[in-house]
């Protein structure tokens, strides 16, 4: 089993290495206006959308302009949703005349969707009508990704353009990124899934009379143009409840390795587009191999948790050793097809991201498989992460790094010859303190309600985890649930929601005045004393950062739940 | 000014990827792939026994039995999908498994526990998991061989037939669908089919 592991994971970042390339290099000519193969296509449909909405795409923006256009079309997209969640029953394209959604449960999933988070606090084929699935859900999982790729495009900008005060334009940028990159990849991606088995159309759910009798409503729907966007744009947000483990969403090994991949992609391809942009692709390549590395560590230990399994099972003589006739450990809230390492893979991919889609059920991992997808996210989903928030994330680590190895030797810290001062720290570290911030005070009053404590299914220090990773993922816009807990209540909902809004908005601001304030500044020429930031060193260094500010921030609560459970567990201690 | 940018914005971009997108993959792929498009769903005698991607239940000693379901209330309700979510210290998970071994075991006599594969007696994540390892089918052979009055041999070969492997050797796991298989052994001799032999 060890031998299938290795290759599997080697073979899947050789992968991602192999696409990552060529994209990052499309993305760069994309977001700079250079001709690309599409323009035929798209140029003329591109014009026609700034026309109709008075864009003009040769006046770019300062970062105030810039993140206050992100900001209202977020809040008018977040609008729109929440109206078609309340009114769904008198719309179109319900052929399971599904009625409104409560007014809580609908701020909280029109937050969950407009951040890229994806949370769900309810089950999409009982609740969600088809024109809500389409117009509302899958729209949100384009454009909340395109957001991310504009902001993290501008990000860029900041950090490598000299004596400038403006970075780019939003609306120009949120179309680029929709029109040249998400959606070709995604018709390709929804045909193969289609082919696959993946179903795509309008139909009211099937009834079968199965062969035993029993009858069996099976639901169906526009699932593959969803699934592919939600893997893409790393949104996470399932069509069924049970998410990418449900066979309609992901029926073969084949389609796994197709999601798993297109999670990355675009997060490991801006990271080139960072090093084409930045004039040396390098600085592109350290950032890479960081986040590789990471997640290879994270990948490693999660396989093994879930292969060595759960002691109970073996107590009670069930034969859980993988061979080639099962693939052993610990199944429960598994896959057949997926076994073990499928399973914790996709776990770790969908975490090191802000994804949250899962094809195992999270709530159901060994402690240690759970405190991989749990500390993924609290690094801040930088690995790969986020399409444009892993890499602005990346970024700010990056600045830190500098920060710290500066001060190390005693010179003024630099990147990409930006000098980093004062106002560039401050905000770097709001970036890095707002985070912990959004976790750790709402899951401390969590656990110290009713409301709060009335969510756990799991008792023991299990409870405790769950509270945790659901106000992790909330901050980290990862929308991945230890599911048992039971969300869909007044707390949850709204508190959940808005830790969401502030974990996407109050860290997309500092960071784009971050790049406005770097934007501004000169290049200084390199020296004998600049420490150098595209090699192995600087790899290691921002390896050791990140670990180091994650560690210090959240080893306590984390103890207090998974490693708790796994001393537990390994006593054969029940709850 | 900004804020009609954001509106005409967001309505412009919902027709596009919100309406045109799904419409015109839903118009495509009926096109390239009806089958797959509306559910790779089985039917027989003109109606629908269910689908080939999505697991049901089987209780009947003549069929292999699939994974438990943790979907609805009873199992394998597919409008209801879930796992169960019990996390590996809660007692309740405890308790479950040791009641499906116990099941598992008196279903198929002289099975001991150290063959009993940890799939069959786990709720898989979906509920609707359509498949169960070929060592969970292995140690079924001899109950639906007997229970129809043919050879186990037979039996065993069939279930090597509709066995898949990995993809290229390496992706996913060994699997049999259970619905496809319990299908072929239905088909196999319907002469021979033995009225009340569930």
């Amino acid at each position: 089993m060890f031998e299938n592991a290795a290759l599997q994971i080697g073979l899947f970042i050789a992968l991602v290495t192999a696409i990552s390339v060529p994209l990052g290099l499309y993305m760069a000519r994309v977001f700079a206006g250079e001709p690309t193969i599409l323009d035929p296509a798209l140029r003329p449909l591109e014009r026609v959308i700034y026309r109709v909405c008075g864009v003009h795409p040769e006046a770019e923006q300062n970062w105030v302009e810039y993140a206050v256009s992100m900001l209202l079309f977020s809040m008018a997209g977040m609008l729109v949703l929440y109206a078609l969640e309340r009114l769904q029953q008198f719309l179109p394209f319900n052929p399971q005349h599904l009625g409104a959604v409560a007014p809580d449960l609908a701020f909280n999933t029109a937050a969950s969707f407009t951040t890229n988070t994806n949370w769900q606090a309810y089950s999409g084929e009982t609740t969600m009508s088809y024109l809500t699935q389409m117009a509302g859900l899958a729209f949100h999982n384009f454009v909340s990704a395109a957001a991310g790729i504009a902001v993290a495009i501008a990000v860029i900008r900041g950090f490598v353009r000299r004596s400038a005060r403006i970075i780019g334009n939003f609306w120009v940028d949120l179309v680029r990124a929709t029109l040249w990159v998400l959606l070709p990849i995604c018709a390709i991606l929804t045909l193969m899934l289609v082919w696959q088995g993946v179903p795509e159309n309008l139909s009211p759910y099937v009834r079968a009379k199965t062969v035993e009798g029993a009858t069996q409503v099976i639901a169906q729907g526009p699932v593959a143009s969803q699934e592919a966007i939600k893997e893409l744009g790393t949104n996470g947000g399932g069509f069924f409840n049970a998410n990418s483990a449900h066979p309609y969403e992901n029926p073969t090994p084949l389609t796994n390795l197709l999601e798993v991949l297109a999670i990355f992609s675009i997060g490991a391809a801006l990271t080139h587009t960072f090093g084409a942009m930045a004039g040396d692709r390098r600085q592109g390549w350290a950032l890479f191999v960081t986040m590789a590395l990471l997640f290879v560590l994270g990948a490693a230990v999660a396989t093994w948790s879930e292969q060595s399994g759960n002691p109970q099972f073996a107590t009670l003589g069930i034969d859980t050793h993988a061979s080639a006739l099962q693939s052993g450990g610990n199944m429960e809230g598994k896959e057949v097809r997926f076994g073990i390492v499928d399973s914790a893979l996709f776990a770790t991919v969908t975490t090191d991201t802000s994804c949250g889609a899962v094809n195992s059920m999270h709530d159901s991992l060994t402690p240690l498989g759970g405190l991989v997808p749990l500390l993924n996210m609290q690094i801040g989903e930088i690995i790969f992460g986020g399409v444009g928030s892993g890499l602005y994330g990346m970024l700010v680590m990056a600045v830190l790094a500098v920060f710290i190895a500066g001060l190390m030797v005693g010179r003024t810290p630099e990147y990409l010859g930006k000098k980093i001062e004062a106002r560039e720290m401050k905000l770097a570290m709001l970036f890095i303190l707002i985070f912990p911030a959004l976790i750790l005070l709402p899951a401390g009053i969590a656990v110290a309600t009713k409301a709060g404590l009335a969510g756990i299914s799991n008792p023991g220090p299990h409870g405790f985890t769950q509270i945790l990773y659901a106000f992790t993922e909330a901050a980290a816009n990862n929308g991945s649930a230890f599911a048992g807990l039971n969300a869909n209540t007044l707390f949850y909902n709204v508190t959940l929601g808005a830790v969401m809004l502030f974990g996407r908005f109050m860290m997309m601001i500092p960071v784009l005045a971050l790049a406005g304030s770097l934007a501004e500044k000169k290049a200084v020429p390199p020296s004998a004393g600049t420490f150098p930031t595209n090699g192995a060193i600087f790899v290691v260094l921002l390896t050791g950062v990140i670990l180091i500010v994650a560690a210090l921030t959240f080893f306590p609560a984390d103890a207090l739940g998974p490693i708790v459970e796994q001393l537990a567990m390994l006593r054969h201690q029940l709850y | 000014m900004k804020i009609w940018t954001a509106i005409k914005m967001t309505f412009v971009l919902t027709l596009l990827m919100g309406i045109v997108y799904p419409l015109a993959m839903v118009a495509i792929a009926h096109v390239m792939f009806p089958f797959q498009a509306n559910g790779s769903l089985i039917v027989r005698n003109g109606r629908v026994i269910g689908s080939r991607l999505i697991g049901q239940n089987f209780d009947a000693p003549r069929y292999f039995h699939p994974r438990p379901s943790a979907a609805g209330d009873k199992g394998y309700d597919a409008d209801n999908s879930g796992g169960s979510n019990l996390g590996p210290t809660n007692k309740l998970l405890v308790k479950d498994v040791r009641a499906r071994l116990a099941k598992v075991l008196e279903e198929n006599p002289g099975i001991s526990a150290g063959q009993v594969p940890v799939d069959l007696v786990t709720a898989s994540a979906s509920g609707l998991d359509p498949d169960i390892s070929p060592a969970a089918a292995a140690i079924q052979v001899a109950r639906v061989a007997k229970a129809r009055g043919i050879a186990p041999a037979e039996v065993a070969s069939l279930v090597r037939k509709y066995t898949r492997g990995r993809f290229l050797w390496i992706f996913g796991e060994p699997r049999v669908n259970v619905l496809m298989l319990n299908l072929a052994l239905d088909n196999l001799k319907p002469a021979e089919a033995r009225p009340g032999a569930d």
